[in-house]
């Protein structure tokens, strides 16, 4: 039975997060997100190593589930769902993963027309076209006989979003976009997610811990830390808030530095609270 | 105490992964055999590369393996039934002992090396590099797009290597027949051959069809549960193989066991 959309969403809404929590074994790593991603908007989410940010995408994406909460994404809760309406859905969204995750044992054409091929019955002359349409949008004409091997860590990037495109899906996610490129292929790849938004109206996700790359390509920003939601908004919202661990992070300071010993057993015993009280909330 | 909850955890364990192969294998004919009247297409062109990998490339190896293997059994058989001039039912064990059992093991081992260990290494690499899950966001399931296409392969081509296997092995013990115990090669041959029943040859190709599963169901399992990181794929590699040939020779036995039974002496 097709739930229907709660009340509290905005009409605007591509995506709702509601109040969504996932645990890996015992430790939970988020502790309730809920924010909207709107229709045509990217979305940057931010956050440090081991905030959680990587783990949200997985889960957004599908493939971690969440302990509880819900995702609704079209109108659907993919957290409820089953594996075959959740394969629908994946239908309709792209991602490109951080290594760029290209099938090593087909050329860089055949892993673009992959998803073509499963799941269209277009003819192979057809599909010739779109994927070379496809190699074009992200730079990579000519390149559909290379293996990925082949590629450069840029190219693979590129590789790997000219798949993601190439259902025409309406929802993108980018993790880590940039990692590992130098700044110049990097700001390459950030200049192709803006054409892409500019062309395609295309809603954006994007996980990085970039701050140059996502005040560049943001619309709105969400700051995640130790998998709770610091802050959301625009980047100059962002750029002026006086929240505390906002200014940390966007002012790249540094943890404190541990003074006297004392401080230092502090820090342990903080770190320690977080998995026991997930567990005494459990029993 | 201790050792019971011991022993209870390594039952549970070992309960579970039991759990994890047949739930594998059954997805697996599932997209085998449901699945292409579903609209979900069988894979025959990767069936077929895979088929050639396993089988076709593993002829060299597994025919010298094997013909050794013929040679060594005649040897050892020879020693024995000298001793009571019986020398001419060499031909007989030999065949024997191939079909209904060497043939079949030899072939599982040799194929456990290069091909069990082989699924492991590539779906646990796909696995470490985010391919599995690009295949899942892909709406492409990875059972459907990796997996089947191995059980298919290995379904038809291990018993295609058995019987290759004992033909090898047969002609290895005749080389001995014909230079050391007076036997014609066409007489040694005839002597196999009428040696053999119907269901010698069948309960070894039943077996290696058991084996050709549980090996692609390790092998497979091994690579999807690979954790993060290279360190990981060779570990998972290692439990394939290890694990395949432990299930093998328990597969076997559970056979024979069963064939033993069933027929009447």
């Amino acid at each position: 039975m097709p739930e229907e959309t709660p009340d509290l969403f905005d009409s605007q809404a591509l995506i709702s997060l509601r109040d969504l929590r996932v645990n890996y074994g015992d430790r939970e790593i988020l502790h309730g997100i809920s924010f909207d991603v709107l229709r045509g908007e990217t979305l940057v989410i931010l956050g440090g190593s081991g905030s959680g940010k990587s783990t949200l995408l997985r889960t957004l994406v599908g493939l971690e589930k969440p302990t509880s909460g819900e995702i609704w994404i079209k109108g659907k809760n993919i957290a409820a769902i089953a594996e075959s309406e959740l394969d629908e859905i994946r239908k309709k969204i792209g991602m490109s993963f951080q290594g760029g995750a290209l099938f090593g044992s087909m050329t860089v054409g055949e892993n673009v027309a992959l998803p073509l091929r499963e799941h269209t019955k277009l003819e192979d002359s057809t599909i010739q076209i779109m994927l070379r349409l496809k190699l074009e949008q992200v730079g990579l004409e000519g390149f559909e006989y290379y293996m990925p091997s082949q590629l450069s860590g840029g190219m693979k990037k590129r590789a790997a979003v000219a798949r993601a495109l190439a259902m025409d899906p309406e929802i993108l996610f980018f993790d880590e976009p940039s990692a590992g490129l130098d700044p110049i292929i990097a700001a390459g790849i950030d200049q192709l997610i803006i054409e892409l938004k500019q062309a395609f109206r295309m809603t954006i996700i994007v996980v990085t811990h970039e701050l140059a790359s996502a005040y560049l390509i943001a619309d709105r920003m969400v700051l995640i830390d130790k998998g709770n939601i610091v802050a959301i908004g625009t980047p100059d919202a962002m750029r002026a808030s006086t929240q505390p661990r906002v200014r940390q992070f966007f002012d790249r300071v540094a943890e404190p530095e541990v003074a006297r010993e004392l401080d230092y057993l502090q820090m342990l015993t903080e770190d320690r609270r977080h998995p026991s009280e997930s567990a005494e909330r459990r029993s | 105490m201790q050792l019971a909850s011991q022993i209870g955890g390594s039952v549970t364990n070992g309960l579970a992964y039991f759990g994890s192969l047949a739930s594998l294998g059954g997805r697996a004919a599932y997209y085998t055999f449901v699945g292409p009247f579903q609209g979900k297409p069988l894979r025959v062109q990767r069936a077929f590369s895979q088929a050639m990998d396993v089988g076709v490339r593993a002829l060299p190896i597994l025919s010298l393996i094997t013909f050794f293997i013929g040679l060594i059994l005649a040897l050892q058989a020879a020693y024995e039934l000298r001793r009571f001039g019986a020398i001419d039912y060499v031909s007989t064990a030999v065949a024997i002992s191939m079909t209904r059992e060497l043939g079949p093991l030899i072939t599982a081992i040799v194929v456990i090396g290069r091909s069990g260990s082989a699924f492991a290494a590539e779906i646990g690499t796909m696995k470490v590099t985010e391919e599995i899950d690009a295949l899942e966001t892909m709406a492409i399931s990875p059972v459907h797009f990796l997996v089947t296409p191995k059980f298919l392969a290995m379904i038809v081509m291990l018993p295609c290597l058995t019987i290759w296997a004992n033909t090898l092995g047969i002609l290895g013990g005749s080389l001995f027949g014909v230079t050391q115990a007076g036997f014609t090669l066409h007489r040694y041959i005839a002597n196999s051959i009428n040696a053999l029943f119907l269901r010698d040859i069948a309960t070894g190709l039943i077996k290696s069809v058991m084996f050709g599963i549980t090996i692609t169901a390790v092998g497979c399992l091994e690579g999807l549960s690979t954790g993060a990181g290279a360190e990981q794929v060779g570990r998972s590699t290692t439990r394939a193989v290890v694990m395949s040939i432990f299930l093998v020779v328990v597969v076997d036995l559970v056979f024979t066991a069963l064939f033993f039974f069933l027929t009447d002496h």
